[in-house]
């Protein structure tokens, strides 16, 4: 048995953020810090071990050494978690990132990797934030725990804003501390015995949460899929959109429109062969709806747009990419009353249930800001900041466009989703980022159907992604 | 404060024990309504009623709905009540107004937290005891950490929890498939070992009749009891742990309620770092209820059996399933934390002694606890807890809990807790908590003496027993 091999590589915490706190500390947003690192002592002995109570580790006398071997408890690890191939994807990317910058310490490393905003949040809405925050300090304005499902007044906008005319009703949104919390909590929801459906490929949380939670066998290097879960292609090929014909029946299906990472969204008719597809199956589809405000095209925005999706479809949605909320922590999911288990029993009572008991409702502040969003004057600011971001994409999208490459997405999603046939995305990533400093998000990250392409995304101040486009061009060139 | 029950509706509260029927909620299917192929989780049939504390809003609601002109005082669900210092939310509001700026826009955080915050986290509680501040994981509260520490241990674990307990221990364990069934008659789940904790034992269980599980939940000071393990008892506790080889989840949510010398951490036990892991939370210190924000720390010397450290598989779990607290609260966790200009003299007497303001609340607070622990001495009422922790744990012996809940808001518009909410072992109890306006607090007690002394037989004092 051998310790050392137990120990994962050392992992990193993504890009840390500083505050603006008075007090002095590093704020640079490339810092990671590394987490374990154990300094167990391997003893090749094989002399009789004696228990040292007081420290609790154990003496192992061999020849002329002493040697410590540590204590460990008699929990097994979780096997599950054990199937999880690598540390979750940005992550490992951020890893990436700090290594380069130990390599290079000057280098003006640019982030079109990790999908985070960077542009500040309208005032309107920060204010908001703000006076609750200072409301807090007041008897009139102090409040304690608040209704996990989130504020009403909240739940009410919500409703109005997106899903007014769709039948969608305040009582059917629970809001969150965002989209990622909110997979989890549904895959706890659905438990160990249910299968599910990605897209190929597709944002890593959903494969990784139903590793988690029990759903996969191993994951099988060969194919580079987890054995049961049912991987639906999404290539250019196919529009991105699964040839559903081909696609086993599965419990749950995820799907993410517009898609991260490829930037498809999918049309009216394919939702409708998509929700037909789940009906006939009598299937779950938890629809990713977290960019349909990057949506350029007369595709639906949410699934309930498509008749009949009420009884089948869970949505998901956030203020991260819409209102730069990806630090404050706001988002929402859609349980409808209308979907129901095969006894009968309402899917939105049991995710009620678990967001009672293992949640406690997102931060009243950032409610405070969800509110201000939905204002005429928070939406108008809102769309301004997304408008930014799309110029952004379609400077991305022209630049490799030119230079010959093809591209897809950017046209309804903030990212773009670069081809390079024949080549390995690992080797392209490092290529770019060691050739250009640039930090981008190998395609098979999200998936073996995502071998060969790059996701480019196009959130960042407008100088940095000017200047990366400038330093694609010669890379490439 | 209340919590408004929106979506789901519940079973019908004429009964007063909320026990569901199953088989009225099953079908629910509306006309020709589709039901889908997906078979429901079989761990939340298991679960036998709606989470204990939604059902408290419910009652009181209903109660609200009888008697719309009633002046509730609510003692029952642990909200705090009081404004927090305006220092802190002065800076959560700077840190929220610096996100419209160039400079001070922050995107996403570090989903392990900030790392100043954990470092000051590691320094304010942890100092003495060497823990480091990459063993400290911010989050959005202790229930959420609960749940995801489930995650990270799966279903094939066995947890032991004190009885009565903090309901999110046993419920969790129920959703992630650890429980077993629920059996009728001890009111217990199968799996689960429920380690008695009353007077006749001071509030600790006899270990030596304890079976092995591979967790243990301990929460010191104890919701509900409010009792807080004294050192001897955790050191008890940890060789327990260690002779067993479990891991012991530390809730130590209350203590800064701690007003005699018992330990404010499982580290402080030698030996702990290797056995146990501690979840704490801003909420009952820092009025952070509704703003949420609190931390787990896992040591980097704590161990699966296969010598895998328990840290990398939680990092793994808060990278996954987590995306890190809002960092506004953060921003406040940082400003309860921060010296300030202070002295950085830290005792043992009061853990936040540089936040001052803090402290205020929390003795306020703490002063409630005393006028109820009064109130219910002077009834002749056997009254445990309110020393170490804003909970009262009164005793109602040969009475059910739900009933002697029903009948104090029935007659004098009060909310608390039925024991029997925190498990078989709150039996025959009630927590009254301690968070409430000074006048409202005054108020109740008054109440509570009226319908207690008028109603002596009904409520069996004291005096009437034995």
């Amino acid at each position: 048995m051998s310790l050392m091999s137990n120990l994962s590589t050392s992992m990193i915490s993504s890009s840390s953020s500083a505050f603006l706190a008075p007090t002095s500390f590093n704020s640079s947003r490339s810092q990671s810090v590394s987490v374990p690192v154990k300094s167990i002592k391997i003893c090749k002995c094989v002399a009789t071990p004696q228990e040292q109570q007081q420290t609790g580790l154990k003496m192992v006398l061999c020849g002329l050494f002493v040697c410590f071997e540590a204590y460990k408890t008699k929990v097994s690890r979780n096997s599950n978690i054990a199937k999880l191939q690598a540390g979750y994807l940005f992550p490992e990317v951020a890893r990436r990132r700090a290594a380069h910058l130990l390599k290079y310490p000057n280098a003006q490393v640019i982030s079109l990797g990790i999908g985070d905003t960077t542009e500040p949040i309208p005032d309107v809405i920060t204010s908001a934030m703000a006076k609750r925050s200072q409301a807090l300090s007041t008897l009139e304005g102090y409040s304690g725990y608040g209704a996990e499902q989130g504020e009403k007044a909240l739940r009410v906008a919500l409703a109005s804003t997106f899903y007014s005319n769709l039948g969608i009703e305040e009582d059917d949104i629970f809001v969150s501390d965002g989209a990622k919390c909110d997979i989890s909590r549904l895959q706890v929801v659905f438990g160990s015995n249910v299968t599910m459906a990605v897209q190929d490929p597709s944002y890593p949380a959903y494969v990784d949460s139903s590793v988690i939670m029990g759903q996969t066998g191993q994951f099988q290097k060969d194919v580079e899929k987890y054995a049961n879960i049912e991987y639906m292609r999404c290539t250019p090929e196919n529009g991105f959109f699964p040839d559903l014909s081909t696609v086993a029946r599965t419990d749950i299906i995820f799907f993410c429109s517009p898609n991260n990472p490829t930037g498809a969204a999918a049309t009216r008719e394919q939702l409708t062969r998509l929700v037909q597809f789940a009906k006939d199956n009598g299937s779950i589809i938890v629809y990713d709806s977290a960019y349909a405000i990057y949506m350029s095209d007369d595709n639906p925005r949410s699934i309930f747009e498509i008749p009949g999706a009420k009884e089948v479809a869970i949505e998901t949605a956030s203020f991260s990419k819409y209102a730069g909320f990806t630090g404050v922590r706001l988002g929402w999911t859609i349980v409808p009353k209308q979907l129901l288990f095969s006894d009968g029993f309402p899917v939105a009572k049991d995710f009620n249930r678990i967001v009672c008991t293992c949640f406690n409702g997102a931060s009243n502040i950032a409610q405070a800001g969800g509110l201000a969003c939905l204002s005429p004057e928070g939406l108008e600011a809102m769309q301004e900041v997304i408008g930014f971001y799309k110029e952004n994409t379609k400077i991305i999208v022209e630049t490799f466009n030119s230079l010959g490459f093809k591209v897809y997405g950017g046209k309804n999603a903030p990212y773009v989703w670069v081809h390079f046939p024949g080549r390995n995305s690992w080797d392209v990533f490092s290529e770019i980022l060691e050739k250009t400093h640039i930090v981008t998000t190998p395609g098979s990250g999200f998936g073996p159907g995502g071998e060969g392409f790059i996701r480019v995304s196009a959130f960042g101040h407008r100088e940095n992604v000017l200047e990366a486009c400038r330093r694609f061009k010669q890379l490439y060139n | 404060m209340y919590k408004l029950l929106a979506c789901c509706s519940m079973a019908s509260g004429i009964s007063l024990q909320p026990k569901m029927v199953q088989a009225s909620l099953g079908v629910q299917k509306q006309g020709n309504g589709h039901c889908t192929n997906v078979p429901r989780n079989v761990n939340l049939e298991k679960l036998q009623n709606n989470y204990l504390f939604p059902e408290i809003s419910k009652r009181e609601l209903q109660h609200l709905d009888k008697y719309p002109s009633a002046k509730v005082i609510s003692l029952g669900i642990g909200d705090t009540t009081e404004p927090i210092p305006e220092k802190i939310s002065l800076s959560m509001a700077n840190y929220a107004h610096a996100l419209s700026t160039a400079e001070g826009y922050r995107g996403y955080g570090a989903e392990q937290g900030n790392q100043v915050l954990r470092k000051a986290i590691a320094e304010t509680f942890y100092k003495n005891v060497l823990i480091r501040d990459q063993e400290v994981f911010v989050s959005d509260g202790s229930q959420c950490d609960i749940s995801r520490l489930q995650l990270l241990l799966g279903s094939k674990v066995t947890i032991a929890v004190q009885d009565p307990s903090f309901p999110a221990y046993i419920d969790s364990s129920v959703i992630i498939g650890q429980a077993g069934d629920f059996q009728d008659k001890t009111g217990k789940y199968q799996n689960i070992v429920y380690m008695q904790c009353g007077p006749e034992n001071n509030f600790f269980p006899d270990l030596t009749t304890t079976p092995r599980t591979d967790i243990i939940f301990f929460c010191s000071p104890n919701n509900p009891t409010g009792h807080a393990a004294t050192r001897k008892q955790l050191q008890q506790l940890v060789e327990f742990a260690r002779d067993n080889g479990s891991i012991i989840i530390f809730d130590s949510a209350y203590a800064a309620y701690i007003t005699d010398d018992s330990p404010k951490s499982i580290f402080e036990i030698p030996g702990a770092k290797e056995v146990a892991i501690e979840i704490s939370s801003f909420s009952k210190f820092a009025g952070f209820t509704g703003v949420r924000l609190g931390w787990t720390v896992v040591p980097e010397e704590l161990l699966f059996s296969s010598g895998f450290p328990v840290i990398n598989d939680f990092n793994r779990i808060v990278c996954t399933c987590f995306n890190g607290a809002s960092n506004i609260a953060q921003a406040g966790g940082l400003a309860c934390l921060s010296s300030e200009g202070f002295q950085r003299n830290r005792t043992t007497e009061c853990l936040l002694e540089n936040s001052q303001a803090i402290c205020s609340v929390i003795d306020y607070y703490k002063e409630n606890t005393k006028i109820l622990v009064n109130t219910f001495a002077s009834l002749g009422l056997k009254a445990y807890g309110g020393v170490n922790a804003p909970y009262v744990w009164v005793h109602f012996p040969g009475l059910k809990s739900w009933n002697v809940f029903s009948e104090i808001l029935e007659k004098t518009h009060i909310i608390t807790v039925p024991g029997s909410g925190f498990g078989p072992g709150g039996a025959e109890y009630i927590r009254v908590s301690a968070f409430g306006q000074r006048e409202r607090i005054m108020e109740a007690s008054w109440r509570l003496e009226k319908l207690i002394s008028n109603e002596k037989a009904l409520f069996n004092s004291v005096e009437n027993k034995e």
